[in-house]
């Protein structure tokens, strides 16, 4: 059982008798009040998103999924192909259930698929991926001034900000649960 | 994992967090305040419902200085302040943090609404010392700090901003719901609102109202939708006092917690109170404001994850 001040990001739930992971959250307290837990939530199976407010005294069981090892094929058109490291048998995902995994999805990437119930629902990327940025905007030299990031795009089409001197071509490390730059990668 | 840059873009933030400790400081010295330091690890903390300690060994951090600062208020040091880091659990998110930073004081022979200009007063100097006059400007909007506040009673923004009555949210246990998550957002946008009086249940150590006794003479500041700080005129009846905090005791066991052990020096103290208010300020929300930051997250050199 997970309590209201277990919610946060990308947690996993039972609402309803439907698996919801937590997209946004908000925790508020008016002064000395109770908390309140300000939730936006995408149901993992229909992909739509409602708003709830938690109070401390709400209880949730886990959400009832199995999590599978597997490999990232290849992208076709809206499908996102991936293969069970187990049995080899190949599946395909729509781009709403991978969700804001697709902006990290490398060919060849290992990842875990989540199964509620035999149907894929959701992706979970290894922590840190690296790659390449396509697309920045270049560096004037000189501008060190700390606090001065700039956007770039990187090979997935998703656009980050980083420090001024990381260049086009550089491979570059990205945290995917935050989606923030860490570092740049060398060689 | 580093992440050292974030930690540099923080700068400009932090300087305006200096700026702000500082100016406070000479703020209340130029009025005559004793600036004091009282313990941060304390035997139990005061029985309030919502509010959780952190342990400390046998002891706990305190939530707030409020408990050594009355019995000091008590014993005659009329005007004091303190700049303390405060210390509670289970609150994170873009306005909360475990460990924070309030700046708390007290006066004694004033009352709640003194203590309103009083605040009115301290933004005015720190805009002052920030070289920003009395023009702030937070998340694309553009506060006017200058006297006088707007002042709003709770019933008032009720009916003003919220989608049911005062009377109607306490019946139906909706009071704080209504108020964080349909007023707070509409409070202090153009001028600071300072709300106030607020229903006694919800105001554990505030004096009761002498014109409506279904009141506390209890306020709170709000700029640009941000909670600031909490102040009241001091209650000092003990008996009543008592009575209030076995009720938040008794809430406490409802939610599961263990009560807290009646705090019996510090009800002691409360009887020997002149006639006083104190109010405690979150100091980060106010860096916030001045470095015109959407987090709390931005205006600390760490917060817990970055440890």
């Amino acid at each position: 059982m997970y309590s209201a001040s277990d919610l946060r990001k990308n947690l996993r739930l039972m609402l309803d008798d439907d698996p919801y992971i937590v997209v946004d959250f908000q925790f508020v307290k008016p002064g000395k009040g109770q908390s309140l837990y300000r939730c936006k939530l995408r149901n993992m199976l229909t992909g739509s998103q409602i708003d709830r407010t938690f109070r401390e005294v709400d209880t949730f069981k886990p959400a009832d999924t199995e999590e599978k090892n597997m490999q990232f094929l290849y992208k076709e058109g809206d499908s996102f192909h991936f293969m069970d490291n187990e049995n080899y048998e190949q599946i395909a995902l729509t781009q709403e259930q991978v969700g804001d995994a697709k902006n990290f999805l490398i060919e060849n990437m290992e990842c875990k698929v989540l199964m509620f119930r035999d149907r894929p629902i959701d992706i979970t990327l290894p922590n840190f991926v690296d790659v390449l940025v396509t697309d920045a905007p270049p560096w004037i030299k000189g501008d060190t001034v700390s606090g001065n990031y700039k956007p770039v795009i990187v090979e997935t089409g998703y656009k980050v900000s980083v420090p001024p001197f990381v260049e086009q071509g550089e491979k570059i490390r990205i945290d995917t649960r935050t989606g923030e730059y860490l570092t740049r990668v060398k060689g | 994992m580093s992440a050292q840059w974030k930690l540099e873009a923080k700068r400009e933030a932090l300087e305006t967090r200096a700026c702000v400790l500082h100016a406070t400081r000479a703020f209340f010295l130029s009025r005559d305040y004793l600036e004091v330091e009282t313990p941060n690890r304390i035997p139990a903390p005061l029985p309030e419902s919502h509010i959780d300690a952190l342990a400390a060994g046998p002891w706990w951090l305190h939530p707030s200085p409020e408990l050594c600062m009355k019995r000091m208020l008590a014993a005659g040091y009329g005007r004091i302040f303190q700049i303390a880091k405060c210390y509670r659990g289970h609150e994170r998110g873009a306005l909360h943090l475990p460990e924070f930073t309030l700046l708390e004081w007290y006066r004694a022979g004033c009352d709640y609404r003194q203590l309103m200009e009083e605040c009115e007063d301290l933004f005015l100097y720190l805009s002052g010392a920030m070289g920003i006059s009395n023009r702030l400007t937070y998340r694309d909007r553009e506060i006017d700090l200058s006297k006088p506040w707007e002042r709003l009673s709770v019933k008032e923004a009720f009916d003003r901003h919220g989608s049911i009555a005062l009377g109607k949210a306490l019946e139906q246990d909706r009071f704080e719901e209504v108020l964080a998550l349909e007023i707070e957002p509409r409070l202090g946008n153009l001028k600071p609102t300072l709300l106030y009086d607020y229903p006694l249940a919800f105001a554990s150590l505030a004096r009761v109202s002498k014109d409506n006794p279904a009141f506390a003479e209890r306020f709170e500041i709000y700029v640009g939708g941000l909670e600031l700080a909490n102040g009241f005129s001091e209650l000092t009846d003990a008996k009543e006092q008592r009575r209030r905090f076995e009720k938040e005791n008794a809430l406490r066991s409802k939610r599961g917690r263990p009560p807290w052990p009646m705090p019996e020096e510090f009800l002691e103290a409360i009887s020997r109170l002149p006639e006083s208010a104190g109010i405690a300020l979150g100091v980060d929300r106010m860096v916030m404001l001045f470095a015109d930051a959407a987090s709390i997250d931005d205006v600390v050199s760490f917060t817990p994850e970055e440890l």
